[in-house]
């Protein structure tokens, strides 16, 4: 068992002539509830299909569980987006199939209890289920599989409000309960914020923010001012100016001047700010040179340690 | 026990609306010494929030000596807490610059305005 669930180094794919991925690297530790957010095309489905073994990199290397995704099959869940499953099984059949293909690993009960939340007939064939129901299935395979790192693509995507707070809520308990990592994506950071600790912001292909969603929240500052007032030298992620005033969102290099009202952004905010400035810079906080010169690594580190220093003092 | 009301549009950190609501109970005895604290679990399967964000708030709140957690049985309530005295004399003078303030012409927002910035400044990064 390793600390880090997921792990990608320089990691991209192509589709014919277009980069779905590229130059992807991060670092997921274990234990972590982690969005994958970006626009609809951005890669997220490419990175978690890669990361599921089902598509293989045309550059870099994915980590799964400390070896490569196929020898870590075993012990992953992956929910594709349209929720694949045989029309022609009832969902009893499709539990079963479902013991059946995981030996030594099936929770019956989990798998059931998950099933039964939705007023699911037994009987019912897949074909006939709702979208929100397939989904439930879906989702009931993946966690019965008992999996150390789940991978869901748009989970949430065919839910009701209250089915979406409800799964959400198991697969809270799951992590809570046997430490699971998570992993999902989707193009609404609302569904997602109170339920990730972890984020990985993906667009046009790359990685634009990756990291703990305080720690990213605590790098950046939202301010406000006199439109002639100086942002120094500060890293402007986005900036605007409104008849006499500007705000903007920033990443403070060390004390504000009293001439801006700082305030906290929040993490849609964050998300939109920087999937509206492709140009700003990525904040990955396991930027890794080269796998050379790791020791190097303690450049970034004390960069960060600032950002959060400059935080304390001033929230 | 009590239940967690999570607020995502409230602007403030999930953990701390979880530390806040804690002493809130406790201020007002619905929480009192020995009475236990909803599992994360139970916390998690009802509210959908992150199972981390409910240790970091139990784990603020044992910081603060108001908690305890016991190895295998859960988390524990410690010790009340009390509310400021009604009549201690920093009331009296707040009391007294209020009525000062009205005087100067200041309305309530004035007030809650000017109040709100000196918490701000002397209260900075302290947690709520």
């Amino acid at each position: 068992m390793t600390d880090t669930a997921l792990e990608a180094a320089a990691l991209g794919k192509r589709f014919r002539r277009r980069w779905a991925l590229r130059d992807c690297t991060f670092r997921l530790p274990a234990g972590r509830v982690c969005a994958v957010v970006g626009p609809n095309g951005a890669g997220k489905s490419t990175l978690l299909a890669l990361a599921a073994g089902l598509l293989a990199p045309e550059d870099g290397t994915v980590t799964v569980l400390g070896t490569d995704p196929a020898s870590a099959r075993a012990r992953v869940g992956y929910v594709a987006q349209d929720k694949p499953l045989y029309p022609q099984l009832t969902v009893a059949e499709t539990l079963r199939t479902g013991a059946d293909l995981n030996p030594g690993r099936w929770d019956a009960a989990a798998a059931e209890r998950i099933a039964a939340g939705g007023d699911l007939d037994p009987k019912a064939r897949v074909r006939s289920l709702s979208g929100g129901q397939r989904t439930r299935v879906a989702l009931a395979l993946a966690l019965a599989k008992r999996p150390e790192l789940l991978l869901l693509d748009e989970p949430m995507a065919d839910l009701d409000p209250l089915a979406r707070h409800e799964l959400m809520g198991v697969l809270m308990v799951q992590a809570a309960q046997h430490g699971t990592t998570i992993v999902m994506s989707s193009h609404v950071v609302a569904e997602l914020e109170g339920s990730c600790d972890h984020l990985l912001l993906i667009g046009d292909g790359r990685v634009r923010l990756a990291g703990e969603i305080d720690d990213l929240l605590a790098a950046h500052t939202r301010v406000s001012g006199p439109a002639q007032g100086s942002l120094g030298d500060h890293t402007v992620v986005e900036s605007r100016t409104t008849g006499r005033q500007l705000t903007a969102l920033i990443r403070p290099t060390g004390p504000l001047s009293d001439d801006w009202r700082a305030s906290m952004p929040t993490l849609e905010e964050l998300v939109l700010a920087h999937l509206r400035n492709p140009d700003a810079p990525a904040l990955t906080p396991t930027q890794t040179p080269s796998p050379a010169e790791s020791g190097s690594g303690a450049a970034s580190g004390s960069a960060s340690g600032s950002e959060s220093e400059s935080e304390e003092t001033r929230a | 026990m009590v239940a967690y009301r999570i607020d995502r549009r409230s602007g403030v950190a999930t953990y701390v609306q979880i530390v806040q609501q804690t002493k809130q109970a406790l201020r007002l005895g619905l929480l009192m010494p020995g009475d236990k604290l909803p599992t994360a679990r139970e916390v998690v399967e009802a509210t959908a929030i992150n199972p981390n964000t409910v240790l970091k708030a139990y784990r603020e709140l044992e910081r603060e000596g108001l908690v305890e957690a016991r190895r295998g049985l859960g988390t524990f309530v410690r010790k009340s807490l009390g509310t400021a005295p009604a009549d201690s004399p920093l009331r009296t003078e707040l009391d007294a610059w209020a009525a000062r303030a009205r005087e100067a012409g200041l309305d309530r927002d004035d007030v809650a305005a000017l109040f709100t910035a000196v918490l701000e400044k002397h209260f900075q990064g302290d947690p709520s």
